[in-house]
């Protein structure tokens, strides 16, 4: 099991990797996406991996429980980076619609601002 | 604390609190304005005074107060003789040039924001007195070059003011920087950051190897504001400042700044070789060459600028000696050269005021024109040159005293000819500022006609003039007490030296040294014309070009670099990141060993192995198939959901739901994003780049895949317990996971729903800029036509998610509900109800469903985090901390025992900035998609099965 999680990690890892290294704004965002659930992943699994043992807390007797903690963090994780993934889609939007090109890269250097020495 | 500390407190604020006062007060005019500038430096002289006494008697003032004590930083001050002469200096003079700008200023400038600028300033520079901490001194120590850079720029349409306080700005600002250094490893040496601590310990400060260092980082620090060779550069330009300011910072005070800086820290740094050879040599260099500067000089200020330089040089040289009693000297000379000298510039101020000109070569004979001012200026300039019976001579003849048995390098010599003829250029140019400018013959050629100017504008002055008098003929009487409690604080304690403050010493050497001073800078002056000349015809090196150079150099290279590695190329920066990160871990992976294994692994039943195949082939698809884009997001939705899948398989199960239904509203967004973008994406890079990027992707996967599988099997130490076991107990509730979130954690959870509604409105306002800029035109004339389906809300769909939405909207409520008892919570469920008011848009198309949609996303947002942020207060009212949270059951037959939290409260702030922020988004660019042209549909659905007939009719 362990090993099918780590896998898993490393090959949600590397497909993010590569894909944010592209050139175009959207692939470069579903990169990302990759990269957010290796990372929530990974998060989690730091608690130890346990089935059947949610951390609901049982009125009858003593029973084990996975740790709570990641869980909580990552919860609150995945919905941040919806909202970041949110605001990169509308940024490279914008810049779509300015530019006409979803490049991410600037194609020359940015004109210097006129010197404003007196 | 008892009052006198707190009346430290109080002066050292009072300032900063006044500071505000003339900015406000300078709509009921100019009288009014310039009374409250000088009202808070009355009432902290006032308080000084009141505090004299104890420290007259010996006694030192603290007052502290704790702030971050780990870190050795505290608001702590102290009231010394030292300390006790700057803050009756600066609050003083302060006072004096406060009145006196209220003349000089015209009624163009404005005058409120001079005075609060001022009046920090003041703050600033009092505040360095005053610490105690030396990172406080610190950030004092760069508020007032902040402060001195607003007032050296005052005149703002002044080029030569802009650059003069630029320049003052980046000389003082990078000593400051270099202080900083300087005081860190002071403070390490020791132990403490106290000022107290750090000067009882100057026997382990000298010893330390880090002597050197810290000493030379300081002096940087203090020679640049004190405008110490080869530092004194910036202080002649920063004369383009009103005369006010150049009489109160570059005489009085700020330059002062340096060397009460080296006097605080006489007992911690002086008495080495090092000290002696660097301190007294700067000084003494600066000394000759700011007085032959000053000779040649025609602008008034720039000639009193350069004997400022000079003078300071003449103090830093007398702490530079590193003996008792040329500290003391340097005490005297510190409260003479005030004097003289905030005197002198009030007089350049004035002959400037009424004048109009500077130039002391278009002056002269103004004796008879203006007999008061002529009074005033003489006294001062004669005191400057060091004539009896006028301050000056007192502590010049002291410090020749002290210089003549000075030995430098084993030289007898050199100190004493080198002061002799610092001296004898201070007579000089203190005779040519008398000369040049009261008599001769009076001229008809000044720009305006010169008369003495109104009382206000020269008592400043003559008050003064009247000092330097008074403490020229008495000095004992009148600041012997002062000097000696000032000189005792500067040497630290310990017995002081033998000295005596008075005009006849009996035939010394100082003596003939002061004779061959003035006779020789009378005869110098007498020979001006040919030498001046002579100086006029050779090259000099011009600090400011030079400074100008660098100053471009500097830009340049910092362009150089910016360009080199700022290229604009995000996947570049990108790799570089990666590689650096992964070889980072390497590094750190390969000097270790890894702890034994202490899990063992769990078994892999048949469909988890199935699961986790599904996954990796949709990784590998949208890996090769990303090229185009929807296929590519239906994969990515098969990885959303294999990966809740996991979830639910490793007892996470609010995660999965979460992840399930955040995979939902991901894809929408995406999915309205792609509809205005490329459905593809070409292929751009080379294959080499491809195959770099891709072991890049390789390598650091494998890594992260490493780094995962060896921490999976070992166990770590965890908090986890504390949460299980208190959850029921203390937040009321058995999800553990939502009781960390709404209780144990509840600030963070609060922080991050603001972030996301921030996110929801940053989306909001992009779309809202985009909709009004030149984007909007664009868009409109972009042709969708083609992609869209001629039944775009089918029947099916309407008629489906209608029956969805109350079912959707009770299973959120139920969600919410059981948040805190079982899998679910505010999250989910905003969540949920975002799915299900998502589903009415998409069936219905936005405009329709839009209109029937009556509440505001915004607001939505907000409320959330009120509700939350009240709930969290409310506590308040109990004595309890922000958000801690309360419960009780509850029993109303015939409903079944239940329980009511205030974390529930909370859980719905939570609900209604998830549901706000999420729908704020997705409104915002279907609002785009209803700008360019999407069309607006009247009726729930395009084909309505009962207006059937009607449309058969229209087709015939």
């Amino acid at each position: 099991m362990e090993l099918l999680v780590a896998t898993a990690v490393g090959a949600l890892t590397a497909g993010g990797i590569y894909l944010t290294l592209r050139k175009r704004a959207f692939t470069v965002i579903i990169g990302l996406a990759l990269l957010s659930y290796a990372v929530n992943v990974f998060l989690f699994a730091s608690g130890g991996l346990a089935v059947d043992m949610p951390p609901i807390l049982s009125k009858y007797g003593e029973q084990a429980y996975t740790d709570p903690l990641p869980q909580a963090l990552v919860l609150t994780a995945i919905v941040i980076s919806f909202g970041m993934t949110a605001v990169l889609v509308m940024v490279s939007l914008g810049a779509y619609f300015e530019t006409q090109s979803d490049r991410v890269d600037m194609d020359e250097a940015p004109e210097d601002v006129e010197e404003n020495t007196p | 604390m008892d009052g006198a500390n707190n009346l430290l407190f109080i002066i050292a604020i009072t300032p900063f609190i006044g500071a505000l006062l003339p900015g406000i007060m300078i709509r009921a005019g100019r009288a009014t304005c310039a009374t409250f500038a000088a009202a808070p430096t009355v009432l902290a002289l006032a308080m000084l005074a009141v505090l004299t006494p104890d420290v007259m008697a010996g006694n030192v003032i603290q007052a502290e107060v704790n702030w971050l004590p780990q870190l050795g930083l505290s608001a702590s001050f102290f009231l010394d003789g030292l300390g006790l002469l700057f803050a009756g200096m600066i609050l003083g003079v302060g006072l004096l040039i406060i009145i006196y700008a209220r003349y000089y200023l015209s009624p163009e400038d404005p005058m409120g924001q001079f005075y609060t600028y001022l009046l920090l300033f003041q703050g600033a520079m009092l505040g360095i007195v005053l610490s105690d901490n030396i990172l406080l001194l610190l950030i004092f120590w760069e508020l007032t070059s902040l402060s001195s850079f607003l007032l050296i720029g005052f005149w703002k349409h002044l080029p030569e003011g802009r650059q003069g306080a630029r320049m003052a700005l980046a000389v003082t600002g990078s000593g400051g920087l270099a202080m900083i250094g300087g005081m860190l490893i002071l403070g390490n040496i020791v132990g403490s950051y106290n000022l107290t601590d750090i000067l009882a310990a100057g026997d382990i400060i000298k010893a330390s190897e880090w002597y050197l260092p810290a000493l030379i980082l300081i002096l940087l620090g203090a020679f640049t504001k004190s405008a110490q060779f080869p530092f004194h550069f910036w202080l002649p330009h920063a004369m383009a400042a009103p005369t006010p300011v150049s009489a109160y910072l570059h005489s009085a005070t700020m330059v002062k700044a340096g060397v009460f800086l080296m006097a605080r820290m006489w007992p911690a740094l002086a008495g080495t070789p090092e000290w002696f050879y660097i301190v007294a040599t700067t000084g003494l260099i600066t000394m000759v060459i700011g007085a032959l500067i000053a000779l040649f000089k025609d602008d008034l200020k720039a000639l009193l600028a350069f004997s400022t330089v000079s003078h300071l040089g003449l103090l830093t040289m007398l702490l530079g000696f590193g003996t008792k009693l040329a500290a003391v000297v340097a005490v005297f000379h510190i409260i003479n050269h005030l004097t003289f000298k905030a005197t002198l510039f009030m007089t350049a101020g004035i002959i400037d005021h009424e004048t109009h000109t500077r130039d002391i070569k278009a002056l002269g004979g103004l004796r008879k024109l203006m007999p008061i001012t002529f009074v005033i200026g003489t006294v001062a300039a004669l005191s400057m040159a060091g004539i009896p019976l006028f301050n000056g001579f007192l502590s010049k003849e002291m410090m020749l005293e002290e210089a003549s048995h000075t030995v430098w390098a084993g030289s007898h010599h050199a100190v004493p000819i080198l002061a002799t003829v610092g001296a004898l250029l201070s007579v000089a140019y203190s005779f040519r500022f008398i000369v040049h400018v009261f008599f001769g013959p009076v001229r008809d050629d000044y720009p305006s006609k010169p008369h003495d100017p109104p009382v206000g504008m020269w008592l400043s002055p003559a008050l003064l003039m009247v000092l330097v008098v008074v403490i020229g003929v008495l000095p004992a009487a009148i600041v012997g007490p002062l000097v000696a409690v000032a000189g005792e604080a500067v040497i630290g304690g310990g017995k002081m030296p033998y000295y005596s403050l008075k005009i006849w010493h009996g035939i010394t050497p100082a003596l003939y040294m002061s004779i061959i001073a003035i006779i020789g800078g009378l005869l110098l002056l007498a020979m001006h014309r040919p030498l001046d000349r002579l100086w006029n015809a050779l090259p000099r090196p011009e600090a400011k070009a030079m400074f100008d150079a660098l100053v471009a150099a500097m830009a340049s290279l910092s362009r150089t670099i910016t360009e080199t590695l700022h290229t604009g190329a995000i996947s570049r920066y990108l790799s570089i990141f990666v590689v650096a990160t992964v070889a980072l871990g390497l590094i750190a992976a390969s000097g270790s060993s890894l702890p034994p294994v202490t899990r063992e692994m769990l078994p892999v039943p048949g469909v988890v192995l199935i699961g986790w195949v599904v996954l990796i082939t949709a990784i590998g698809s949208v890996f090769f198939m990303h090229r185009s884009r929807f296929r590519a997001l239906v994969m990515i939705g098969v990885i959303g959901l294999m990966i809740s899948s996991g979830f639910v398989y490793l007892s996470a199960p609010d995660l999965a739901l979460t992840q399930i239904s955040v995979e939902t509203v991901t894809i929408m967004l995406l999915l309205l994003a792609l509809h205005f973008l490329p459905k593809d994406t070409p292929i751009e890079s080379s294959r080499a780049l491809r195959i770099r990027d891709g072991v890049i992707a390789l390598i650091g996967g494998v890594g992260v895949a490493a780094m995962t599988y060896a921490f999976l099997l070992r166990d770590v130490s965890t908090i986890s317990d504390y949460h299980l076991a208190n959850a029921k107990t203390g937040g009321g509730g058995t999800n553990v996971v939502n009781v960390i979130l709404v209780d144990f954690r509840g600030y963070d959870t609060y922080g991050e729903i603001i972030v996301l509604g921030v996110a929801g409105l940053i989306i909001f306002a992009v779309m809202e800029a985009l909709l009004n800029g030149p984007a909007a035109r664009r868009l409109r004339n972009m042709d969708y036509s083609q992609d869209r389906s001629r039944d775009r809300h089918p029947l099916m769909m309407v008629i489906a998610t209608r029956l969805l939405m109350p079912i959707a909207v009770l299973v959120g409520a139920y969600i919410f509900l059981r948040g805190h008892n079982q899998p679910g919570g505010g999250f989910v469920a905003g969540l949920i109800i975002s799915i299900a008011l998502l589903m009415q848009y998409m069936a219905s198309g936005f405009a329709w469903a839009q209109a029937r949609q009556k509440m505001e996303y915004h607001g939505m947002i907000g409320w959330g985090v009120v509700i939350a942020g009240l709930t969290g207060t409310a506590a308040w009212l109990f004595g309890a901390p922000f958000l801690t949270s309360t419960f009780g059951y509850f029993h109303f037959p015939p409903i079944e025992e239940f329980e009511l939290a205030s974390a529930m409260a909370f859980d719905l702030g939570v609900f209604l900035a998830v549901l706000g922020a999420v729908m704020l988004m997705l409104y915002s660019l279907s609002r785009i998609a209803r700008f360019a042209g999407e069309t607006v549909n009247v009726e729930p659905m395009d084909y309505d099965p009962t207006n059937r007939v009607e449309l058969l009719k229209e087709d015939d």
